[in-house]
């Protein structure tokens, strides 16, 4: 009886996450139709929602996983997956996050210093002309 | 002023934030202290009227579109001042808490030494009644690491009153800290085998506004300057390990 009730719980809990993946997955398609993510950035997520896509509906993949990792359960080992996968593309976007600040200051900084030469040469020119 | 390389190799560096009641005073000063030097102040974006203050004050300036921090404002600076030929710069804070009067001295310093920078110290027969305690304890603890990775004592890691030299300056416009540029810095330099030399220098209370670190900001300005320190140290070993790996595959004993 208790392990009906588990077997249950647990193939609830597999739908929940093949649910929360699609919607996941189809957010993504939609905001990059809207052009609100660029394709580049939006492979992480796509990936992350196939992949939980394909564990919650391949108990087999899930099991094999769960006696690799040694652990008992495999929501166990799918929770782990999960956290794993989201970590990866935290990290990812925080590399990018950062590349893209340091390309950002680089840019300021330079178009900072351009429009200082600019009025410069202005000033310069102003200043030859009424001379003339 | 125009930034004139021709006219006097060293450029004074004025990084601003939102200094319009202190900034006036400070480029009087240092045209005081150094009558001709060109002085660049690089106003970070300021809200209030830092910018036109400093240019009716005679300065050149230059504005970075948007809020960059300390670290990009002085880069900002630095790279100016290379591409116009400096030799020398001398940065100073834009909040009055530098004496322009000391100027001329780490001129002097950094001219006749050779050393690639030099830092205005406030411990160094200098005072330090101007710094607040949790700032204190701050400095201590970095003087502490500092003088394990620097294998030399520096009596004041923190201050911003620095000059540098071409050299040093080429290297910064590359490669500059973003945040807290001060103790970072030190490092850098050292896993470039640079030197440096601390000057006495008195340091006065700021005229206007307030620090950026608050007590808040504390702690994550330890966490952040001691992540950065390492992360420098990290590299140095590893350069220092290709160069010594580098060195050992030249000797002709060792060639396959």
């Amino acid at each position: 009886m208790a392990g009906s009730y588990a077997l249950i719980a647990m193939q609830h809990f597999l739908d929940l996450i093949a649910a929360f993946s699609l919607i996941l997955i189809a957010f993504v398609l939609v905001t990059l139709r809207r052009e609100r993510i660029r394709v580049e950035y939006s492979v992480s997520w796509l990936a992350a929602g196939v992949l939980l896509l394909l564990l919650s509906r391949s108990s087999v993949v899930l099991n094999w996983i769960a006696e690799f990792l040694r652990l008992e359960n495999p929501l166990l080992a799918l929770l782990a997956l999960v956290s794993i996968t989201f970590l990866m593309v935290f990290f990812r976007f925080s590399v990018i996050l950062s590349q893209l600040k340091d390309s950002n200051v680089a840019a300021a900084q330079r178009v900072a210093i351009l429009e200082y030469q600019l009025r410069e040469l202005h000033e310069e020119k102003q200043a030859a002309q009424s001379r003339a | 002023m125009k930034l004139d390389s021709r006219r006097s190799p060293l450029m004074v560096l004025i990084p601003a934030f939102n200094e319009q009641g202190a900034i006036a005073n400070v480029i009087r000063e240092v045209g005081q202290a150094m009558p001709g030097v060109p002085v660049l102040v690089v106003d970070d974006a300021s809200a209030d009227g830092t910018r036109m203050v400093a240019l009716q004050a005679g300065a050149a300036v230059v504005s970075v579109p948007a809020h960059l921090g300390l670290g990009g404002c002085v880069q900002a600076g630095y790279k100016l001042a290379f591409e116009s030929g400096f030799k020398y710069v001398i940065r100073v804070d834009g909040d009055g808490q530098h004496n322009p009067a000391d100027i001329p001295r780490l001129y002097d310093v950094l001219r006749e030494s050779g050393v690639e920078m030099v830092i205005g110290s406030r411990f160094k027969n200098g005072n330090g009644e101007h710094t607040s305690l949790s700032r204190a304890a701050g400095i201590h603890l970095f003087r502490a690491i500092l003088r394990i990775i620097l294998g030399k004592p520096v009596h004041d890691p923190t201050s911003g009153f620095v000059g540098v030299n071409r050299k040093a300056l080429g290297v910064f416009t590359k490669s500059f800290p973003l945040e807290y540029p001060e103790i970072e810095t030190l490092v850098v330099l050292q896993r470039r085998r640079f030197r440096f030399l601390e000057v006495p220098c008195v340091m006065r209370k700021r005229q206007t506004g307030r620090s950026s670190i608050t007590p808040g900001k504390s702690f994550y300005y330890i966490v952040h300057v001691l992540l950065g320190v390492f992360v420098n140290v990290l590299k140095f070993d590893g350069r220092q390990l290709r160069l010594d790996r580098d060195a050992t595959l030249s000797r002709p004993d060792c060639r396959i």
